[in-house]
């Protein structure tokens, strides 16, 4: 019934997007009719997913794809989850987007309807498909349907390259995933996920799927060395596509690994969750230090969704090696960390990203050395914002602090595993996690200081307009998300336990009532965010009542003080380039740095820093080059010359006979 | 539950009237050491008192979030002196945040505390905001990482099972704890910005951190960001000495040791504040790219404490 329902919306999705091609030109129309509609039908599948969850899993075949190959839909509780993630979070970015899309992006508002709906659509479908084939379709339909998302503004070159690099990663990618299935299958020829299930495979073939899955969907979810798309794709998207592709589209890599290493590999080697633990920390670590140094907000954005999905992968690592050594319990805590933070990370990072999209609505201006002082001009989204950015910095008693605590909670169980050497590894773990989570702090405060606090740092951002009406409902319904599983984690974590349980086959031990959240044992750990909220308001509460009424609340308003300096204009104030200037000189052998220091006697002096990943070119180009090169050598056979053509097809019809005769 | 909710609130209340009394302490015995005339004890009562009845003066585009501030990093300061089991560790307010969220709580109040700095979009301001951002995301961890060792001997990330434990097992010296209470000095100096990381009597902006952060507040709001600094230096006092020299606390089982822990208490803090002067007099102010390896170092001791503790369980 569940799985009717969401079948359904995806129909609804498509149709939507048809009729946006219909009426290809008609901006209003699309924009106040299609994309509420689109949000509405993502609030029922919501409401579905949520339900389905304590049902049984269900399952469907769909006669359509090729003649003996139907499709095979199922709907179990890891579906259902991502699915209520899906569908929650796109309705709030489709709201945002009905007022978003005022004006064309190169692409027509029908054909960009349509292409978010289908993306929205295939996501869903990437979800329930239960069949390998089924998947890929979805997978690619998914893949292109977000490229034609991230190329709206063709118009512009850069924007074409990024495109092309994304479509490139993708398949790479995608790839990995077919070759995976083809290990799974074990030789059966029967693709359905039921199958590859049931197969047995031997330790050697069951480490190659996980090596390729983990190939394969790191790819799409950022996992370093696959990850230099994203920074170029995601921030080349509008907004909304951008929120869509950073909140949910990477959740799909995070299933598809979890439903690979749990679901079909039923018995896993510690040496997974090790490399798992290592390459996450490794994405966490280089994603949050690249986006501290970032000076475009929505690249900013981009390198902190890495390190997000980082930080999710490790915690995947850590769950396979407890359930390598068969401690469900510690595994079930790891998963739900790892799961809370798919949600939580869905939440803030499309609100961030769609916030980024009503700063440039007002502003024009993606640099944040353009931006400062927004917090006068455009009220709601700042506020709205600082939650989410709050959020992303992993601060109580928002959502992102529930699944970090979760996580370090779940790492100060590691002790107790039989291996003497991954118990050495644990407080550098940790540690990491902890540095990561910080660092993330100082990213958050740079995105929000700069672009929102300060001065004004061009005279034009005065003229900026607050967000319109769609836009704040679809804010406010993203960052009621943070806020929800920030303050509510005992109740969000009753729902994950129908998740993690048949994937580990344990529960998280009883909980200590529904305002404390302890996953263990009250007395080992516990945190109650509701309580800690009462307790700083409270505080805060009295402090500013006595302080009104013992004293007195006058105030005078007067031009800024500045150490008595008598004149400063908004240019003497950091800039986003000198915000990031400590870590670039902490973490230098991260980066590939190019810098142009002025000279002391310069008339004009020009300071110039540019920042760039050093895997790109240490990996990136010399691949490019050898496949270049091939491509030339291979080119050499293309003579071009009628005489020369008939002269290879009779050395291969020679050569076939030959083959044939004997 | 009733003594309970009675030492809840008696730590509350202590913290905020004996925490700009440490700092008074902390003053007089640096102008001691120095062979400088001390101001006397009551000098930081008698500041904060002038900056409540002044009228504050707020530089005219500040945005409503400079003046939420100040109450905020109050508030925070205030909540984190309330879970830390300073005097009893029979807190009901305790469940509600461990030691995770205590660092959590400390990084709310200076991310708050940053971004209001950086809202009047003055030089020196920005500045500030992101020096104290460069020893926030270094201090942050290490302080963490302080805090699991003592979780890992515990088995428990709660303050007070932890303080508990500590206060009523036989003596005996964790080197771990040892390694991790180098580490806890260290980022004790830096979050509370005394020398070497910071100087609290600094006139010269071009070297401040913390102050850098306060330079456009006054009134009320200049008084309740010092006041939430004192309490911080009490909440790491009152952290270390839980953590380290746990005796005297009192617990559920007997309340009526909460009449014996606020003297045990002041005189612990008595001499953590003069061994704070002294530590402060003999450094010197380091440069602010030398403060990483400072913060380093103390993040690697932790970490060795914890796989010391791990390898040996001690």
């Amino acid at each position: 019934m569940p799985l009717d329902c969401i079948l359904l919306v995806v129909a609804a999705w498509l149709l939507i997007g048809i009729f946006g091609v219909l009426v290809l030109h008609r901006l209003r129309l699309v924009a106040r009719l299609m994309f509420p509609a689109g949000g509405l039908a993502g609030l029922l599948l919501a409401a579905a997913a949520a339900w389905s969850l304590t049902f049984p899993p269900a399952s469907v075949i769909l006669p359509i794809g090729l003649p003996t190959l139907p499709f095979h839909f199922r709907l179990d509780s890891l579906a259902a989850f991502f699915l209520l993630i899906l569908g929650a979070v796109s309705a709030g970015v489709s709201f945002f987007a009905a007022g978003y899309f005022r004006s064309g992006e190169g692409t027509p508002p029908g054909l960009l309807c349509l292409e978010y709906h289908v993306f929205l659509a295939s996501m869903a479908l990437v979800l329930l498909a239960d069949d390998a084939y089924g998947f890929m379709v979805m997978w690619e339909t998914m893949a292109l349907s977000s490229f034609f998302l991230v190329i709206a503004n063709h118009r512009l070159g850069e924007i074409r390259r990024a495109g092309y690099l994304y479509l490139l990663m993708a398949h790479v990618g995608a790839m990995a995933i077919l070759l995976c299935f083809g290990v799974l299958q074990a030789n059966t020829g029967d693709y359905t996920f039921a199958n590859l299930r049931a197969q047995h495979l031997s330790p050697f073939a069951a480490s190659l799927a996980f090596l390729l899955a983990t190939a394969g969907f790191g790819a799409k979810g950022g996992l370093l060395p696959l990850h230099v798309w994203l920074p170029e794709a995601h921030p080349a998207a509008p907004s909304p596509a951008s929120a869509l592709m950073s909140g949910i589209m990477l959740k799909t890599a995070v299933y598809g690994l979890l439903r690979v290493t749990f679901d079909f590999l039923h018995t896993p080697l510690w040496w997974w969750g090790l490399l798992l633990l290592a390459l996450g920390l490794a994405s966490a670590l280089a994603g949050v230090v690249f986006a501290a140094v970032q000076v475009d907000m929505k690249r900013l954005l981009a390198y902190s969704s890495i390190e997000n999905l980082g930080l999710v992968f490790a915690g995947t690592g850590l769950a396979v090696l407890f359930a390598a050594y068969d401690m469900r319990p510690m595994a079930a805590l790891a998963l739900t960390a790892v799961l809370y933070h798919v949600a939580s990370h869905a939440c803030f990072k499309s609100l961030l990203f769609v916030a980024t999209g009503a700063v440039l609505h007002a502003t024009r201006e993606r640099s944040l050395g353009k931006l400062g002082g927004l917090i006068r001009y455009m009220p709601w989204v700042a506020w709205i914002t600082l939650l989410g950015a709050l959020t992303s910095a992993g601060l109580p008693p928002l959502g992102g602090f529930v699944s970090e605590w979760l996580l370090l909670q779940s790492f100060l169980f590691t002790p107790g595993l039989p291996n003497a050497f991954l118990n050495m590894l644990v407080p550098v773990v940790a540690a990491l996690i902890a540095l990561v989570t910080a660092l993330a702090g100082y990213t958050m405060v740079k995105f929000f200081g700069v672009i929102f606090l300060g001065q004004p740092r061009e005279e034009k951002l005065s003229q900026a307009h607050d967000a319109g009406y769609w836009e704040r409902i679809g804010m406010l319904w993203l960052a009621a998300g943070c806020l929800v599983l920030g303050l509510f984690p005992v109740q969000v974590l009753a729902l994950l336990d129908a998740v993690t349980r048949p994937l580990v086959g344990a529960s998280l031990a009883t909980q200590a009532g529904p305002w404390l959240l302890a996953p263990i044992d009250p007395a080992r750990a516990s945190y109650g965010p509701v309580l800690f909220l009462l307790g700083v308001s409270g505080c805060v509460a009295t402090t500013f009542l006595l302080v009104r009424w013992r004293y007195h609340g006058r105030l005078q308003r007067v031009p800024p003080w500045n150490c008595g300096y008598p004149w400063r204009n908004a240019r003497m104030q950091d800039t986003a380039e000198g915000f990031g200037q400590p870590i670039r000189q902490i973490f230098e052998p991260f980066f590939r740095m190019e810098r142009d220091l002025p000279d002391a006697f310069d008339a004009t002096p020009h300071y110039r820093v540019s920042v760039s990943d050093p895997l790109w070119h240490w990996l990136y180009l010399p691949i490019a080059r050898t496949v270049e090169r091939l491509a030339r050598l291979a080119g050499q056979l293309q003579q071009g010359r009628i005489a020369i053509y008939l002269l290879y097809s009779f050395l291969t019809l020679i050569a076939v006979l030959l083959v044939v005769r004997q | 539950m009733n003594t309970g909710l009675l030492s809840q609130l008696l730590e509350v209340l202590l913290a905020l009237w004996l925490a700009p009394l440490l700092t008074g302490w902390v003053n007089q015995w640096r102008a001691w050491l120095q062979n400088k005339s001390a101001p006397s004890l009551l000098q930081p009562y008698r500041k904060l008192h002038k900056l409540f009845h002044k009228e504050p003066v707020l530089a005219e585009h500040a945005s409503p979030f400079y003046r939420m501030a100040p109450y905020l990093v109050f508030g925070a300061m205030a909540l984190a002196c309330a879970i830390i089991p300073s005097l009893s560790t029979d807190l009901p307010l305790s469940p509600a945040a461990d030691a995770i969220a205590l660092v959590g709580l400390f990084a709310l109040a200076r991310v708050f505390l940053s971004l209001a700095a950086m809202d009047v979009g003055t030089a020196f301001g920005t500045l500030g905001a992101r020096r104290d951002m460069l020893i926030g995301f270094l201090a942050e961890p290490a302080l963490l990482m302080v805090l699991f060792c003592a979780s890992l001997l515990s088995q428990s990330t709660s303050l007070t099972t932890i303080v508990d434990q500590f206060a009523h097992r036989q003596f005996a010296i964790h080197p771990s704890l040892a390694l991790a209470g180098v580490a806890f000095i260290l980022v004790s100096l830096a979050e509370n910005a005394r020398i070497p990381v910071d100087n609290p009597a600094t006139h010269l902006e071009l070297t401040m951190v913390h102050e850098a952060l306060l330079l456009e507040y006054s009134g009320r709001h200049l008084a309740l960001l010092e006041w939430a600094a004192s309490l911080k230096l009490f909440a790491y006092a009152c952290a270390g000495l839980a953590l380290f020299f746990p005796w005297g606390v009192a617990d559920a089982r007997s309340p009526e040791v909460l009449l014996l822990a606020l003297p045990v208490l002041m005189g612990k803090l008595a001499v953590s504040g003069a061994l704070l002067a002294l530590l402060e007099s003999v450094s010197a102010k380091m440069r602010i790219f030398r403060v990483p390896e400072f913060l380093a170092s103390a993040f690697l001791l932790a970490v060795m404490g914890m796989l010391i503790n791990i390898l040996l369980g001690a």
